[in-house]
């Protein structure tokens, strides 16, 4: 058994909808994420996976339970102190790219890293372009977020949750829209940041090509881990 | 260092939608513009109606007015003082028109702290001749340079100067009703016929306009001695006095305290004119309420604009608050939007406004009322600028207020998944 306490815990957690009729969507979900460990979460449609993922990544509070981020108990924090840690430890990858339009590529990368303020606008530059430049991308720093492929713009999307180099990414299924070649391309990527940073990884996905890869699948069906 | 962030996402929004931010900051411009326009003239045409009566008004009016007294002999006898008193059919004493006393009068008001001037009248009824035709009138003998000085009798002289009636003893000041009625010129001589029918050959050395027909149709001005000639009396016959006080507030309560102490008629100002007052007011609540009017709509366009941004910006408010940006850090960001919009549309405005005011100041104004008044009445105030700035702010950070609110408020989790 891993001596280390693991990077992302959660206890019992349970969650209903109300609306229409109360559904139990979340039975007694136990699980953790270790320091460098890529790991992934699959499971048929409506079992339950991309809930749990939101209520790990702090911004879904409606359920019972407690998450642990580390030795940081998070259950129960108020919106603001969620909302740093998030932007401190939490990188998100989501299926779509949620890129702000009226910004550049780099500007889009640096603001999480402008709002943690804790290195100069110059550093936070510096920072971002080397995540670029890890991504591939950082040829098209300088253009609108609207100017550049569906592929690139995920990846940016990445380097962009990789700013303000945090513990654990997540992502929502974050090859789902892209072809095989740039799905490849983000998988690759995705190992290489646990090997070279030890970043841990928490990935929702469908693809059982992509969860084979990773180091662990937690399975879920009907709301509980099996 | 969050402000900073927070500041340049809100500038980037609105300059990335150059048109619609400017079509909300005009109409703060317009609110605010207007405002000042409005509460400038106002304010001026205030001043000048305010100047038309209050400059030439005597603060304080003390005369003789004929009246039964009010106090009759029987009711201050001793001997009578618990009796019930019935008098009949009381009439007036037959009196001189002259106030009592006014030369020891003058001298005491003239000592007085609170008084700036004081100046005697005399006032005698006469008939103008035309040809053999007789014309009613007035005519007021009054100290042409003093009542220059406290009452501005120049202004109200069209043609000549105060000085020419002072230095001509027959000289006579016509209204413009009369003039015209005679058909004379400056340096013309007119006959008057006085009351008691004695004649007097006047030269005629200026107009007079008031601004009253009724009174400019009768009314002329000569100089003291004549007048007390043309009413058959000595030197010391005067009708009224006119007192001119350092503070106008302090009217009402001499006026009383010289009627009490030596037993004249005295009247204030502010009593013989309260419906100025009256108008003064009402012409103040006209300019706020407009303009508060004005920056409301405004104020609504804000609303409506910030309203669409936010829902067209929904994922991007998502997407920030899932990279770590609180609800609180989006709701400052679309209420400096929101402020961004009104300081930029209020600096305009006011520019505008002043503009605006200016060009108004010099534009042609003649009225008979004050012949040398020639461009309308503007008032330059910094404060009104202070205030219409106080306004832009105000309305705009309520205006964003709510739908600000409404964004810090959006739940990112259902954004997301509902794509």
């Amino acid at each position: 058994m891993n001596r280390i306490k693991p990077i992302l815990r959660t206890e019992n957690i349970n969650k209903y909808f109300v609306d229409p009729v109360k559904v139990q969507v979340l039975k007694q979900v136990n699980i953790e994420v270790n320091k460098g460990e890529f790991v992934s979460i699959m499971g048929k449609s409506g079992c339950g996976k991309s809930t749990l993922l939101y209520i790990l990544s702090t911004m879904d509070t409606a359920y019972e339970g407690n998450l642990f981020l580390g030795d940081r108990l998070l259950t129960g924090l108020n919106g603001a102190a969620l909302s740093e840690v998030r932007n401190q430890h939490i990188g998100f990858v989501f299926q779509f790219h949620y890129l702000l339009p009226e910004f550049t590529v780099l500007q889009n990368v640096m603001m999480p890293g402008l709002k943690l303020a804790k290195k100069s606008k110059d550093e936070v530059e510096h920072d971002a372009m080397k995540k670029l430049a890890l991504l591939g991308v950082d040829d098209q720093a300088l253009k609108k977020a609207t100017q550049i492929s569906g592929g690139q713009k995920q990846r940016v999307a990445i380097a962009r949750a990789l700013i303000n180099d945090p513990t654990i990414i997540m992502g929502d299924e974050p090859t789902g829209n892209l072809d095989s070649k740039n799905a490849g391309i983000v998988f690759d990527i995705f190992k290489e940041l646990t090997h070279e940073l030890g970043t841990s990884l928490l990935i929702v996905t469908h693809d059982p090509d992509f969860a084979k890869k990773t180091d662990r699948i937690i399975e879920m069906a009907d709301g509980a881990v099996i | 260092m969050n402000n900073a962030v927070l500041i340049q996402i809100a500038k980037t929004h609105l300059l990335t939608r150059k048109k619609q931010s400017a079509i909300a900051s005009l109409g703060v411009t317009f609110g605010i513009g207007t405002f000042i326009v409005l509460v400038s003239f106002m304010t001026g045409l205030n001043g000048l109606l305010d100047g038309l009566i209050l400059n030439r008004t005597p603060h304080i009016r003390i005369y003789n007015e004929v009246q039964p007294s009010e106090k009759q002999p029987i009711q201050l006898h001793p001997d009578f003082k618990r009796a019930v008193h019935m008098v009949h059919s009381i009439k007036p004493k037959q009196e001189k028109a002259s106030v009592y006393n006014n030369q020891p009068l003058m001298n005491l008001l003239k000592k007085n702290s609170l008084v700036m001037g004081v100046t005697p009248q005399v006032s005698a009824r006469i008939f103008y001749q035309s040809g053999s035709v007789l014309l009613n009138g007035n005519a007021i003998g009054i100290n042409a340079i003093e009542e220059d000085r406290l009452f501005n009798f120049k202004q109200y002289i069209v043609d000549g100067l105060p000085l020419d009636l002072a230095n001509n003893e027959n000289g006579i000041v016509l209204g413009m009703g009369v003039a015209k009625k005679l058909s004379v010129g400056i340096g013309d001589r007119i006959q008057i016929l006085s009351s008691t029918g004695a004649t007097y050959r006047l030269k005629v050395v200026g107009f007079f306009q008031s601004g009253l027909a009724d009174i400019d149709k009768l009314q002329s001005y000569v100089n003291i001695k004549m007048a007390q000639r043309i009413a058959g009396e000595g030197n010391n016959y005067i009708t009224d006095i006119s007192v001119k006080l350092f503070d106008i507030e302090k009217a009402k309560g001499l006026s009383d305290e010289i009627a009490q102490t030596y037993g004249v008629n005295s009247i204030d100002v502010k009593a013989a004119n309260a419906q100025f007052e009256t108008g003064n007011t009402i012409r103040n609540i006209i300019t706020y309420a407009v303009s508060i009017t004005l920056l409301i709509v405004a104020g609504f366009g804000i609303y409506n604009i910030l309203n669409m941004v936010i829902y067209e910006k929904m994922n991007d408010i998502a997407i920030l608050k899932a990279t770590g940006f609180s609800g609180s850090d989006v709701k400052r960001i679309f209420i400096y939007q929101a402020m961004f919009i009104g300081i930029v549309g209020g600096i305009i405005g006011l520019g505008m406004g002043g503009i605006l005011s200016f060009l108004i100041s010099k534009a042609p104004f003649e009225t008979e009322a004050i012949p040398t008044v020639k461009t309308f009445p503007v008032n330059f105030q910094p404060l009104f600028y202070v205030i219409g700035a106080v306004f832009a702010i105000v309305t705009t950070f309520f205006a964003g207020y709510l739908p600000a609110r409404k964004a810090s408020k959006i739940d990112p989790v259902e954004i997301i998944r509902g794509q």
